[in-house]
């Protein structure tokens, strides 16, 4: 009884109780995590009262949503009264938050239980959570690789089976690429359709949070609970959140599916991860789905217009970790200006360090127009690119990541490299665009990530094809070897 | 051609107060320098007519109502402070000219 | 060599103004904007900068700031972008200003300063003494643009000890108006002309209350010289915050002569920014520019630009109170005053509101006029109050001068009244009442004085006869004496005349 849906009908059924499934997440994060370290911290008591609360609820007759109950994870970067948030950062060692983050609230008012944080690459920089001052997380499917990043955590909790999903957030991928590496389902909704009211920025014009889970539906019973409009959040769509999980009828047939001729060109992407690919996309054409090529021919810059928007934004927003009014203050400083530069050297680890670094230097006087401007009217073309497309097609499907799971420490030394993989991935944030990754099968021994990318605003049509992908194959049913819900079912 | 040299990144760390070690230093010199040899193919694509996109979205400018609502608890409001007198936030003095 | 430098330079002045919006909240927080409290009490996450706030803007600065780009006949810009201003300093808790840089909601406009005809000029010989002809002349505006305060930092040493500074955040995200004029100025008298324009035209509008005392009015003055017939503009520098007018005429004429010694010397003006002492009149470096901060200023991403459509100006327009130039011209043409009279009056709204509604309640703008700039103007410069602060209404001083326009009250009776109307207020008609103050003006009781002063004094009735006014003035004192005061003086002297030259 591992997935979410599992758990909700268990609960509505009464067979299983709120405090039991708190419980029972919490002997199993005991179990498993000293090996896969996707947890940074529980409020196990707190949850349990919550838990207890819920059960009393909906004995009495009100279950609020599916997710009444559940508990889940939220990732380090969002922001829960009372509770500690890190972002794996030093510099934030020792803050507690004064207030709840928009998703926070709206997970209450769902009945959902946090039960803890999830750990990430610091300040969500990075695809693999080693770049954390908890540690590297590990992948569920062979510990010595990379869950992915920077939602890691979140992927790994869910793909291990210590709870039912989480949430993570997306910049440039780092909900959907995760999920591939885990083998489990990651959406990043259309930008403004989650608040990111609490959501510590790392981009701001790239920035959404999202679900992990096992399924499409699961996500779309998720984003249900968290979407819709937050007048704290000045880029929320105004309009309401269409109920998603409504749309979903397990068919696929009539819709047209977009292939980018140069996702498949297949330089530098591993030969076998996109041939799995394509094989999941052929299942969507057996259901009835029409494929058809279509160009997204900016794809080629997106990676660069990507680093240069994502780091000018990180290095103003991280500006305001400098030891004056929270987090880490280095200790011995005599003058402002050296808290500043050492309380800031000490706190941040050498990714966050070498993107606040960029950032700073494309908004600086010379280079502004060269670099950060170029880069926005490149990410107008890339829109441009995308609309286009989406005359041709509903969905536009293509590889999540050009590779299965790397070796952790594998890429440590070549940032570049590193920031290159995320080709696919970037275009869904500077678009502003809604996608998702689900599993499409293993490449030796691996998952593979199928990823879909939707119009604005139209989740509903994504989800729809990816729950009738999961209709038709059962790759998001496989466990990890020696997963720790397997013995339960 | 070195795009970045030694002097730029000690300039730009110094705008974003950070102290960087040599070896940090030697080593984003490098980092940056490939990272805008890369960033360079974006030259070669003609924008002189494209409008910048600095946001995902388009909408009307979102507006709240002028009403205020009280102050945080003020404990709460310092809970977090490394160092504090009464309910002013301390920080060690400030050398340089005042800012405005 | 003369010793003012103004002989030999021409100053170049243009002047930024930051002001305090009138709002209760802050510009994109909804904690209260408020004075005087103990630090950190107003405070939101938002302007502590926690991790994961974000910014939504208070709609009462846009209807303001559109007013004051109305008062000023700017252009106001249908779209305008909110940018970040990058700096660390310890008030500034996000380690960025929200302010707007190439797309300012407001631009290119223009106020009227009076000014004296030569200012700016070389004084050219002994000037005439008595009234300085003056004249008026227009200040561009450059632009405005909104922004967010920062906190304070407390340096003083006796409150934050040596080695400390202490933060208070209750400023931070109070919305500001920078108001940035072009540099058309020619002298620190123009510099202050401008500022108390610009100042009374944001009261005038209710855009900003503009206490200096309190921080709500602060001005940065930027100065260059140039040789007298050179258009070549010099190095300028910039003086930052001063929040009166006395230090920014201070300042700017400090800056003047520094600036004029260097050059006289063949020293080079270097750009820096300035800091002027007003203990000792002078102005100091604070940092020169060549170091000065790279802003690095972007659009935020956390706000999407603001789109200000032409129903929303025209509505404004609609809503917007007359502003001083244009009641002015009103006075003049309307009651006939006089250049001298409107000027007093208009110095503040209230103030000219409070006349027009005192004529309304007397029906005689003249009177209205005189018993303000007389005997309320004094009232008020002694107590050094605002109209709205004394008791007195427009009403009561209405019915004050209507009991003298009748000939019920004596014009001196009434201005011995005055005083305490302001003070306590009151019906003057009851007062007069209860005070047995009213006029005597049954001729047989005037008459019946004047036979007895006339009596009494033989010698002074011959001199009035012989033609002598003085005599007439005593014998009229006299009159009044026996009346107590209470006898129109003009029926008195009518009568005394009558009877003694028959
Ligand atoms: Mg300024
Ligand atoms: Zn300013």
């Amino acid at each position: 009884m591992d997935s979410l849906e599992a758990q909700s009908a268990g609960l509505a059924a009464a067979e299983v109780s709120s405090v039991e499934l708190v419980d029972a997440a919490l002997a199993r994060i005991e179990a498993a995590d000293a090996t896969l370290n996707a947890v940074v911290g529980v409020r196990g008591d707190a949850a349990r009262a919550e838990a207890a609360a819920a059960d009393a609820r909906r004995s009495a007759g009100d279950r609020r949503s599916p997710l009444d109950g559940v508990p889940l994870l939220l990732k380090d970067n969002m922001v829960q009264q009372g509770e500690p948030t890190t972002c794996s950062s030093r510099i934030l060692e020792g803050f507690v938050s004064p207030y709840d983050s928009t998703v926070v609230t709206r997970l209450r008012e769902a009945g959902a239980i946090v039960l803890g944080r999830s750990n990430m690459d610091e300040f969500a920089m990075g695809s693999s959570t080693e770049h954390s001052v908890h540690g590297p997380a590990h992948n569920p499917w062979d510990t010595g690789r990379s869950c992915g990043g920077s939602s890691g955590g979140s992927a790994a909790a869910v793909s291990s089976g210590m709870l039912p999903f989480a949430l993570g957030s997306d910049t440039g991928g780092s909900i959907r690429q995760p999920a591939s590496f885990c083998g489990v389902t990651g959406l990043k909704p259309t930008y403004g359709r989650v608040s990111r009211f609490g959501l510590v920025a790392f981009a701001s014009s790239l920035d959404q949070i999202g679900p992990i889970a096992r399924t499409a539906r699961e996500c779309a019973w998720i984003l249900d609970a968290i979407a819709g409009h937050d007048a704290k959040d000045s880029t929320s769509i105004p309009e309401p959140a269409p109920r998603v999980s409504d749309a979903l009828d397990g068919d696929v047939s009539g819709l047209t599916i977009g292939m980018p001729r140069e996702y498949f060109e297949e330089d530098g992407a591993d030969p076998e991860v996109v041939s799995c690919v394509r094989a999941a996309i052929s299942e969507l054409e057996r259901g009835g789905a029409k494929l058809i090529e279509v160009d997204l021919p900016h794809t080629p810059f997106v990676v660069s217009t990507y680093y240069l928007v994502a780091t000018a934004e990180a290095s103003s927003n991280l500006a305001r970790y400098d030891g004056a009014r929270y987090g880490r203050r280095a200790e011995g400083v005599s003058d402002v200006d050296e808290m500043y530069r050492r309380s800031r050297s000490e706190g941040f680890g050498d990714e966050v360090k070498r993107r606040i670094l960029l950032g700073t230097y494309v908004l600086s006087a010379g280079y502004f127009d060269a670099y950060y401007r170029k880069a926005q009217q490149v990410r107008t073309l890339v829109r441009a690119d995308f609309e286009r497309a989406f005359a041709q097609c509903d969905v536009i499907a293509g590889p999540t990541y050009p590779e299965v799971a790397f070796e952790l420490g594998s890429k440590q030394d070549d940032p570049i490299n590193m920031y290159l993989s995320d080709v696919y991935t970037v275009s869904a944030n500077l678009a502003g665009l809604p996608a998702i990754s689900i599993p499409c099968g293993l490449v030796r021994d691996l998952p593979v990530g199928l990823q879909l990318q939707g119009r604005a605003m139209d989740e509903a049509t994504l989800l729809r094809v990816a729950d009738g992908f999961q209709g038709r194959t059962d790759h998001h049913d496989q466990r990890p070897p020696g997963h720790l819900g397997q013995a339960a079912r | 051609m070195q795009r970045i040299t030694r002097q730029d990144v000690e300039r730009t760390a110094d705008l974003a107060r950070l102290s960087l070690t040599e070896a940090e230093i030697v080593a984003l010199t490098r980092d940056l320098d490939r990272i805008l040899e890369h960033a360079d193919q974006l030259k070669d694509l003609d924008t002189e007519s494209t409008v910048p996109t600095a946001h995902a979205i388009v909408l009307p400018t979102p507006q709240r109502a002028d009403e205020p609502v009280p102050g945080m608890d003020v404990e709460s409001a310092l809970a977090n402070a490394p160092l504090r007198e009464g309910s002013a936030f301390v920080v060690p003095k400030v050398i340089e000219g005042e800012e405005s | 060599m003369s010793v003012d430098p103004m002989e030999r330079y021409e100053a170049v002045i243009g002047l930024e103004v930051h002001t305090h919006l009138k709002t209760r909240s802050k510009l994109f927080s909804p904690a209260p904007v408020r004075y005087g409290d103990e630090p950190n009490h107003n405070v939101h996450p938002i302007d502590l900068g926690m991790p994961g706030v974000l910014p939504v803007l208070n709609e009462k600065v846009v209807g303001l700031a559109i007013r004051l780009g109305l008062a000023t006949h700017s252009r106001v810009n249908q779209r305008s972008v909110f940018s970040r201003k990058n700096y660390f300093y310890p008030d500034l808790p996000k380690g960025y200003q929200i302010s707007q840089y190439d797309e300012p909601i407001v631009s290119k406009g223009w106020i009227e300063i009076e000014v004296p005809t030569d200012s700016g000029q070389p004084a050219a010989g002994e000037k005439k003494r008595g009234e300085t002809p003056k004249e008026r002349r227009r200040i561009g505006i450059t632009r405005a643009h909104l922004e967010e305060d920062a906190g304070k930092s407390i340096h003083d040493a006796a409150v934050a000890g040596a080695d400390d500074t202490h933060i208070d955040l209750n400023r931070a995200g109070v919305p500001l108006l920078e108001i940035v004029s072009e540099p058309e100025m020619r002298s620190p008298e123009e510099a202050s002309a401008y500022l108390r324009a610009l100042r009374s035209i944001l009261r005038y509008i209710d855009v900003s209350d503009a206490d200096m005392e309190k921080g709500q009015f602060r001005c940065d003055a930027n100065i260059s010289l140039r040789r007298r017939g050179e258009s070549r503009l010099g190095t300028r520098t910039e003086i930052k915050n001063l929040n009166s007018f006395a230090s920014v005429e201070g300042a700017i004429k400090a800056e003047i002569v520094r600036q004029a010694e260097i050059l006289d010397d063949g020293g080079e003006i270097l750009q820096a920014t300035m800091a002027y002492d007003p203990q000792r009149g002078r102005t100091r470096i604070l940092r020169l520019k060549e170091n000065a901060d790279d802003y690095r200023y972007f659009d935020d991403p956390d706000l999407i630009p603001l789109i200000i459509q032409d129903e929303e100006i025209e509505a404004v327009r609609a809503d917007m109170p007359e502003l001083p130039d244009e009641k002015r011209v009103r006075f003049q043409d309307e009651y006939g005053l006089s250049a001298y009279d409107v000027g007093v009056l208009i110095s503040s709204r209230p103030l000219a509101e409070f006349f027009e509604q005192t004529a309304t309640a007397c029906g005689s703008a003249k009177s209205a006029v005189n018993w303000i700039t007389r005997d309320l103007m004094k009232e008020l410069n002694e107590r050094g109050v605002d109209v709205g602060e004394l008791a007195i209404t427009p009403e009561m001083l209405g019915a004050l001068i209507r009991l003298v326009d009748e000939g019920r009250l004596t014009a001196r009776s009434a201005r011995d009244l005055f005083p305490e109307l302001a003070e306590q207020g009151g019906d003057p008609e009851a007062i007069m009442r209860v005070r047995g103050l009213e006029a005597v003006s049954d001729p047989g009781v005037i008459d019946g004085s004047v036979e007895e002063v006339v009596g009494a004094n033989a010698k002074a009735v011959e001199s009035v006869r012989a033609g002598d006014d003085k005599a007439l003035n005593f014998l009229m004192g006299q009159v009044m004496k026996a009346t107590q005061g209470k006898a129109d003086p003009t029926d008195v002297r009518r009568r005394l005349v009558e009877r003694i030259r028959g």
